[in-house]
């Protein structure tokens, strides 16, 4: 089995980059593959560096408020697309009423400030796509 | 005895204590640390140089700090009114947070701004929003901060011709822009154009100001964000006195004479965690700074070797676990800013890990300043804790350590260069995991983080930005293009891609596709048109 492979993306126009950045890291460390696509990158740009990546996981990085105007257009253009088996997650500035929002878009991996690096790990190892991990 | 306290008895000091930055502290220190420091030549008294003991000889007793509360969201309107509250909560000064689309030079309607209009601050998209966040606060009578960079000459032009509505002289308004492009290529990544032309528009203000706005501050050369993304409190100040001497020799080879523009130049710490660390760096840094601009640029105005500064505590120290935690921390962390001789201070609100602060988290945040001034009494003397064994000794070596990065970066052949190569975007990066592998290997704890983090958790109420923010923003720009003099606007943009292709000042330019009603976005896209865009090479 190949090993997971992840797109961290900085969508909107944002800088804050190091929580991106030791996500990156982590990740890496814990043995999967990562592809960090750099600042200020559309969701269409996301996806399509997912699809070219053939990533498993794309992990989107929000803290300036965006993220109901960018996760459900991410969703949007990986349904578009027929791609069901990419697992979106999200870390950043995500106010609590915004929660079940993005849980209704299917995404429940939302990692707030101070959520410990290991807990990211482990919830991308249990809940990536069986579908991608086997291809 | 409840989970995770010793009983006293068996409390054993670790072999090796670490500052918050990775510095080794010992138990106890004595005479012997800080044999080598000379009263007059090292520290001096407040108000001489080196300046160690602080830039005024009564410290706050003279000369109380601004408590200035960083503040902005949504339209020009719903920031007026908070600005209305906290002026009459006490507040000595405003200080403007924009927007994303703003910091960006981008207009509301932008398809990048998509979601991003008014959320991490106040959409000002032209002159017309600027008169709308100021209605009825006389600009007489205030100072002003404005936290903007990249476009920091256009929304100053802004502030500028408001004043004129207002009927103020430009010679006798106040304030601040943070104009520091430097730490955004290395830290908080708001950049619009290359280096090269960036660091002209910051001389140019230099210039400008320094004939026509005399009383304002052209600079506030930042550590706050180069901390927040992760460094130590020593690259905080390293990289951050740097980026002041790289700005004064770039003024320097712009003509001009440093005791005319340096003594304008501020600066903006973080207050983090590390008490003495923080206070040490503060020091440090006037030192430094007084012999930068005597012994290196030959400055002989007392005013240029004088370092002032604001600080901010550590946002990045705020957690969403109990966050009402966060107001001790912040407390602690004022506490630093104060001691280290502070000239203006903001400090943050308990529920900003989680949204931005409510009005009422914005009043505590002012109130813990305001309980600091005048009821700990720790104003009443100038560096209290001057002298002390182990301040001292942190002192010498921040300044120490600070020296061997200059040279670092002087061999590179200057900031400029050093960013190019990726050199302080990588200790940086550096810095932040290893930070962050201690929280998660419990080598440094964080309470209710990872200890003392099983209480059942008390959340609290948190400010919703309204998404229709951007539909009015919107609608308010498509009105102005309707109704404005359209051919006076392209005359404005056509001049200001004209100048910046020559060596003529900007300002002036700037000023009149202001007056024009040019948008904030049709402004930067001339000068996009004319320079170009800057673009990182991603690297993790």
């Amino acid at each position: 089995m190949r090993n997971i492979r992840v797109v961290i993306a900085k969508p909107g126009l944002d800088g804050h980059d190091r929580g991106a950045k030791v996500i990156a890291r982590a990740l890496r460390d814990a043995g999967m593959e990562v592809i960090y696509t750099g600042l200020r990158q559309t969701p269409e740009q996301i996806v399509g560096a997912a699809l070219q990546e053939d990533a498993d996981v794309i992990g989107l990085s929000i803290l300036s408020g965006a993220h109901n105007h960018i996760c459900p257009r991410v969703i949007e253009l990986l349904q578009t697309k027929d791609i069901t088996d990419v697992l979106v997650v999200v870390g950043g500035i995500i106010p609590d009423v915004d929660v079940p929002k993005l849980n209704e878009l299917g995404i429940t991996g939302i990692f707030p400030p101070g959520t410990p690096m290991q807990v990211i790990v482990e919830f991308i190892r249990q809940h990536v796509r069986p579908a991608a991990s086997a291809r | 005895m409840s989970k995770g306290i010793p009983s006293a008895s068996k409390v054993q000091r670790p072999e090796h204590i670490h500052t918050i930055s990775g510095v080794p502290i010992e138990p106890v220190y004595d005479p012997s640390h800080i044999e080598a420091v000379d009263y007059v030549r090292d520290l001096n008294d407040p108000g001489q140089f080196p300046y160690t003991r602080g830039i005024h000889q009564n410290g706050y007793a003279g000369k109380m700090w601004t408590m200035r509360q960083f503040a902005g969201f949504g339209t020009p309107e719903e920031t007026n009114e908070r600005y209305r509250q906290l002026l009459a909560a006490g507040g000595t000064g405003l200080s403007v947070a924009f927007d994303l689309p703003t910091l960006m030079g981008r207009d509301p309607d932008h398809p990048l701004s998509l979601g991003e209009v008014g959320k991490c601050g106040v959409s000002v998209a032209s002159l017309a929003d600027m008169e709308r966040l100021f209605d009825n606060i006389p600009l007489s009578a205030i100072t002003t901060s404005m936290t903007i960079n990249s476009p920091a000459a256009m929304l100053l032009a802004m502030y500028l011709v408001v004043a004129e509505q207002q009927g103020v002289d430009w010679q006798e308004i106040s304030g601040t822009i943070q104009n520091d492009i430097l730490k955004e290529y290395i830290a908080q990544k708001e950049y619009i154009y290359p280096p090269g032309p960036s660091m002209r528009l910051v001389t140019d203000v230099f210039a400008f100001c320094g004939e026509r706005v005399p009383r304002w501050n052209t600079i506030s050369v930042s550590g706050y964000h180069i901390r927040e993304a992760g460094s130590t409190a020593l690259q905080e100040l390293a990289f951050t006195l740097r980026n002041g001497i790289e700005y004064v020799q770039h003024g320097v080879d712009a003509g001009l004479d440093p005791d005319k523009f340096v003594p304008r130049m501020s600066f903006f710490f973080n207050a983090h965690n590390e008490f003495f660390e923080e206070i040490a760096k503060y020091r440090a840094a006037r030192k430094l700074w007084s012999h930068v601009m005597r012994d290196r640029f030959g400055a002989r105005d007392e005013r240029s070797w004088k370092l002032r500064f604001h600080a901010q505590t550590a946002g990045v120290s705020l957690t969403a676990q109990q966050p009402r935690n966060n107001v001790i921390r912040t407390a602690v962390q004022a506490l630093a800013a104060v001691l280290g001789g502070a000239n203006s201070l903001h400090t943050n609100s308990l529920d900003e890990a989680l949204a931005l602060p409510t009005v009422e988290a914005a009043t505590l945040a002012l109130r813990t300043q305001q309980i600091i001034a005048h009821e700990s009494g720790v104003t009443g003397t100038v560096d209290p804790l001057g002298g002390s064994y182990f301040l001292e000794k942190l002192t010498t070596d921040m300044e120490a350590g600070a020296v061997e990065y200059f040279q670092t970066i002087d061999n590179l052949g200057g900031m400029v260069e050093a960013i190019e190569q990726g050199f302080p975007q990588r200790e940086i990066a550096e810095s932040a995991y290893r930070f962050q592998k201690q929280v998660e290997l419990g080598e440094r704890d964080i309470v209710g983080v990872n200890v003392h983090g099983d209480n059942e958790e008390l959340g609290v109420e948190t400010l919703y930005i309204n998404e229709d923010v951007s539909e009015r923003q919107i609608a308010k720009l498509n009105d102005l293009r309707r109704t404005r003099d359209a051919n006076r606007v392209a005359r404005s943009l056509a001049a200001v891609r004209e100048v910046a292709l020559s060596k003529t000042n900007l300002m002036p330019s700037l000023l009149e596709a202001v007056r024009a009603y040019a948008t904030l976005g049709e402004i930067c896209d001339a000068l996009r048109d004319a320079w170009g865009e800057y673009e990182e090479t991603p690297t993790i």
